[in-house]
């Protein structure tokens, strides 16, 4: 059984005062997400990734369509009580401290009063606030709240998580913190389903990943996969210097000691080969270079929308150095 | 009340105490202390009745603008700081939630208005030094406007569950207005004939009828308040806010988060 099954499910709003006309937030999205998966849902901002959580999370009705969680009904209580849920940038009720937070979520998600305090205080504890319990919210930092998020989310002790950027706004420590917690659900068997515009999360994280832009889905696959589909690029050294006609081929174009190093297109390579040849140098090695999952949204998003402006990388998708700095 | 409304409804009361919302208690006592004071000095006789006309009247205003001022956060906060999503993620029902907290405003209002009551009762024991048993009957009207409180709560939150706070406040405060002229509402409906007749009538059957749960001149006279009269106003507050509350239910689960 499928711990997501997303079925054909798509939302479009109204919008305009006075004449009213519909906008499609998300297209019909089929999605299957296997029990123990490590999912992460890619896209730039406003591409329809919390259109979607908000769908499964019954927080907005679908237009069309429906979606199961462990092979029940969205909005079913049971399936609700087996799901835990962070929210894009979460705020939470400021005048309670972290620990009365945990107790009235776990009121709710119907945890029993006797096993409240054991929880409350082991969840704390593994989300790094277990000094911070009695401090009022109010008082957290964001990487505090973001980490208090988390911990409400798994404080059941749920099957399936879903993650609504959970490392956006946290500085490299508190992502690199959220990372070895996902990593740990993975390895309890948990279902992890999380969205990011970060794709080095994605990278490092994720057994599959699915990639949506303007409310459609582009891609599913392991991220090898969409990666493999990168307009590919090869890396070439040699020794010798690097002959003129070679220089201006690429920047990349780099002398160590006696060695060249350059990376070019795939569709420069014999060319490049032959030019190696004639000027005498002693080829090293040929290696494909592996694309990365940013490279495949660059590649891919731009060219299946050609009518629309170019994804501006620094301000939509976030590459690991982006969004570190 | 099950697990999870108790617990919003906990949670509801919380926030409003921890919010210093009954810091109002001071104003209050400030009021109350200095009238007591002032009406011992410059009335003869009518200290009493001055009291309690003062004192109740000054209970029912600082509880409707209790009332109205967090009942109409009481969702829209919830849905605009985005607290409702981690709540409705939850095996939580929208009823559940808008019941929740409903009664969470409720408690916070009967807590304040308990003190407040006493206050009132201090008051009168200041003035005329000795209570009576007729004074009981003041405790008949502080229900009614308990009662009161539950009407507006309800309409806060219906109003919440669809309206910004700002339009919020100001239908649910033209109702509570307009509701307690509802008696004059009705005699006019009675002296009209025709469309306007019905017309009338049917405004007056809408608009709460507050001006029946106000029956702080009679208790300041000392009149008793009749047993039929406080089974009526029971029924008919239980009646009418469970209908709000219904129609803010319906409103609420058809709603989109965005």
């Amino acid at each position: 059984m499928s711990a997501i099954e997303i079925l054909g499910i798509e939302k479009t709003y109204s919008v305009g005062f006075w004449r009213k006309r519909p906008k499609c937030a998300l297209k019909p999205l089929h999605l299957q997400v296997e029990e123990g998966e490590v999912f992460g849902f890619l896209g730039p901002n406003g591409a329809g990734k919390t259109t979607t959580l908000k769908l499964l999370m019954g927080l907005m009705y679908p237009t069309a369509g429906t979606a199961k969680i462990l092979g029940m009904e969205i909005g079913d209580p049971r399936m609700k009580a087996q799901i835990g849920f962070l929210p894009e940038q979460p705020y939470f009720y400021d005048y309670l401290t972290a620990a009365e937070l945990l107790n009235y979520y776990g009121r709710l998600s119907g945890v029993p009063a006797k096993e409240l305090p054991q929880r409350i205080a082991a969840v704390l504890d593994r989300v790094g606030l277990a000094a911070n319990g009695d401090v009022q919210l109010r008082k957290f930092s964001k990487g505090m709240l973001q980490r208090a998020g988390i911990a409400q989310a798994i404080l059941h002790d749920p099957k399936v998580i879903f993650l609504d950027e959970p490392m956006s706004g946290l500085d490299p420590m508190g992502r690199r913190e959220v990372r070895d917690l996902m990593s740990q659900l993975k390895q309890e068997g948990k279902t992890v389903f999380f969205s990011t515009h970060i794709l080095s999360d994605a990278e490092a994280l994720c057994d599959r990943v699915g990639v949506i832009y303007q409310g459609e889905l582009r891609a599913v696959g392991s991220v090898a996969d969409l990666t493999a589909k990168v307009h590919g690029k090869t890396e070439l050294t040699w020794q010798g210097a690097i002959p003129a006609s070679l220089k201006a081929l690429s920047a990349d174009a780099k002398v160590n000691g006696d060695t060249a190093r350059i990376v070019i297109d795939e569709a420069q390579l014999d060319s490049t080969i032959d030019t190696l040849r004639r000027e005498r140098c002693r080829l090293i090695s040929v290696n494909p270079v592996r694309g990365t999952l940013e490279e495949y949204f660059l590649q891919h998003m731009n060219s299946s929308n050609p009518g629309s402006a170019p994804l501006p990388k620094s301000k939509n998708i976030e590459s690991s150095q982006g969004a570190s700095a | 009340m099950n697990s999870r409304v108790s617990a919003i409804a906990s949670n509801t009361f919380r926030e409003a105490v921890r919010d210093r919302v009954l810091y109002n208690l001071i104003g209050f006592a400030v009021l109350m202390a200095g009238a007591a004071i002032l009406v011992g000095q410059i009335s003869v006789d009518i200290e009493k009745l001055v009291v309690i006309n003062l004192g109740l009247t000054a209970v029912s205003l600082f509880g409707v603008i209790i009332a109205i001022f967090i009942g109409i956060g009481l969702v829209s906060k919830e849905i605009d700081k985005r607290t409702l999503y981690t709540v409705l993620s939850r095996p939580v029902q929208r009823w559940e939630f808008i019941l929740g907290k409903f009664f969470g405003l409720a408690g916070t209002l009967v807590v304040n208005t308990i003190c407040m009551a006493a206050g009132v009762f201090l008051a009168m024991l200041y003035v005329t030094h000795k209570l009576q048993p007729s004074d009981a009957s003041v405790l008949a009207a502080l229900y009614f406007i308990v009662l009161q409180f539950l009407i507006v709560t309800s309409l806060a939150l219906l109003f919440s569950s669809f309206s910004s706070p700002l339009l919020s406040a100001v239908f649910a405060f033209a109702v509570f207005v307009i509701g307690s002229f509802s008696g004059d509402l009705r005699e006019f409906a009675g002296a009209q004939s025709g469309a306007s007749h019905w017309v009338a009538m049917a405004a007056a059957r809408i608009i709460p009828n507050f001006s029946g749960l106000n029956v702080i001149s009679m208790v300041a006279h000392g009149e008793p308040v009749a047993a039929n009269l406080i089974f009526a106003n029971t029924a008919y507050t239980f009646f009418y806010a469970a209908m709000v509350l219904c129609a803010a239910v319906l409103i609420f689960e058809r709603r989109n988060l965005k």
